[in-house]
């Protein structure tokens, strides 16, 4: 058992501090655990958002010194206990109190996507058919867990809140990629995802792959992907030579 | 949408560098930009370096692969920039070192969750990093160089001329450690190429459905392939890169003779 300080912040959107809680922290705790100790012995108001506590419900994003992740996924173990920690909500949303923030514009993004748009049925019995090989692949998207730390990070809109409303951010791009790729979706997304979507404002720097605690390729399986469908309809010189003689597609 | 402004939460901050951070965020940008100057730094001399010998007996450094007839003399600049774009515009287009560089030189952002140098971002979205999206047409141009440099370096195994630094060399088929060296230059570039996103893309990326034909079948473990070579596109960047540099420089100092190449021609 050792002693650590946590530097939690304490504030709402106009304005806080970082308070120094000193708890004890036994073997095999998870920063979230910690936050539970300070909150049960020494800030009883302290507003933490949590559910799981197995980062399967992607509630208890947070920026413990100074890096994005998950308190409940993140071991105390891996931390320098000697040191004073410090934990901060997540940057790129709206501050409701202390660890808690507004996330809603992950929502009102996603609600901007077109939705899915099966083909007719496939299969003799009217319903459809999926092969395995098609199947895998969506997979992996399917792993999200909205924890949104891929959107805190992205600095697209983490550094330059004014893109905000001219860009989704990656976890959209991983729905969107699931969208694309799946085998009986009919719906055409490359202009929305030009358009609406700013996929352009994407510069490839990873960070959303970086803190995914999901482990999923966001980078290379989802926005580049989608950024080379883009190549494919606007900036591919065989393709549109090819479609200027064929007139197809 | 929610907030369109320029302002954040508490404790929270916009501006260059602002982070909440502790650890040694900045060695990571700092050694690859080392590394990239120092790389493509001597690259770029290289090409110029037209007075200093780039080729000798069957080797020919790869800077200025394939070769052009005459030097500056002819050409009145480097033969190096009438081919180089190809593989410049393919390497600045990648997305790997479009990572490197945005964090390392443009500071967009220097890492994760530390404040980005651009007041103002617009992304690839207006010019110039629109080009960025050339990398398609780069990427046509590069598969066409792999074969250059596979030609270069089968070439390097025949040797056509009777003497090699000053000494009497055989001529025909033979090896050197200069043979070697190009092979292993020219299987890098090749691993760099081929496990390149857009190649990627372009092999079954873009498919939608792997199951419905025989040939979307078949493209499917194209891209499998292809897409455990671009897991380790990072490293097939870095190591061609690096043994681009080594193999111009060993072709240099054997043909400006400050070392003697080791090979069949010359009898070790």
């Amino acid at each position: 058992m050792a002693q650590v300080t946590l530097q939690v912040f304490r504030g709402d959107a106009n304005g806080g501090e970082f308070v120094d809680y000193t708890v004890e922290v036994d073997e095999g705790q998870v920063v979230l655990d910690v936050v539970h100790t300070v909150q049960a012995t020494q800030a009883a108001d302290l507003a933490v958002r949590w559910n799981c506590k197995a980062g399967k419900c992607g509630s208890c994003s947070a920026e413990v010194n100074g890096k994005p992740l998950l308190m409940c996924m993140t071991r105390m173990s891996t931390l320098d206990v000697s040191q004073p920690i410090s934990i901060a909500p997540i940057k790129t949303f709206p501050l409701i109190r202390d660890l808690v923030t507004d996330v809603s514009f992950n929502y009102e993004a996603a609600s901007q996507i077109p939705a899915f748009a099966p083909c007719a049925p496939n299969a003799d019995d009217g319903t459809y058919r999926m092969m395995q090989q098609d199947v895998e692949r969506g997979q992996e998207f399917r792993k999200c867990i909205e924890c949104f730390l891929c959107q805190n990070v992205c600095h697209v809109i983490r550094d330059h809140p004014e893109n905000k409303p001219n860009f989704l951010g990656p976890r959209q791009f991983v729905h969107l990629a699931e969208l694309e790729m799946h085998p009986l979706d009919t719906a055409d997304r490359t202009e929305f995802i030009r358009k609406t979507g700013g996929i352009a404002y994407c510069n490839i720097t990873k960070c959303c792959t970086e803190v995914c605690p999901e482990s999923i390729h966001i980078t290379d399986n989802a926005i580049i992907p989608l950024k080379e469908r883009i190549a494919d309809k606007y900036y591919d010189p065989f393709r549109w030579i090819f479609s200027k003689l064929t007139g197809r597609d | 949408m929610a907030q369109a402004d320029r302002t954040v939460s508490p404790p929270h901050k916009l501006g260059f560098l602002r982070t909440l951070r502790t650890d040694a965020w900045w060695f990571e940008p700092a050694l690859i930009a080392t590394f990239l100057t120092a790389f493509f730094g001597y690259l770029t001399v290289s090409a110029f370096l037209d007075g200093w010998a780039y080729e000798i007996g069957p080797y020919l450094t790869p800077v200025f692969e394939p070769k052009l007839a005459g030097s500056y003399d002819a050409w009145y600049f480097s033969p190096a920039l009438f081919i180089l774009w190809v593989p410049v515009g393919f390497r600045a287009t990648c997305y790997y070192y479009r990572r490197a560089y945005y964090r390392s030189y443009l500071m967009s952002p220097p890492a994760c969750a530390v404040g980005d140098a651009a007041p103002k971002y617009g992304g690839e979205s207006g010019f110039p990093l629109v080009m960025q999206n050339l990398h398609r047409f780069f990427m046509y141009g590069a598969l066409v160089f792999v074969v250059l440099l596979w030609i270069g370096a089968v070439r390097a195994f025949y040797n056509t001329e009777g003497i090699i630094e000053g000494e009497v060399a055989e001529t025909g088929w033979g090896v050197g450690f200069g043979s070697i060296v190009l092979v292993i230059n020219a299987t890098l570039l090749m691993m760099y190429s081929f496990s390149c996103h857009s190649f990627r893309h372009l092999v079954g990326g873009g498919l939608s459905c792997f199951s419905c034909s025989r040939v979307n079948r078949v493209r499917k473990g194209v891209w499998d392939r292809v897409s455990a070579w671009n897991e380790s596109h990072r490293t097939w960047a870095w190591a061609s890169l690096i043994w681009i540099v080594f193999t111009d420089v060993y072709i240099r100092l054997v043909a400006n003779g400050h070392i003697t190449d080791p090979n069949t021609w010359s009898g070790f």
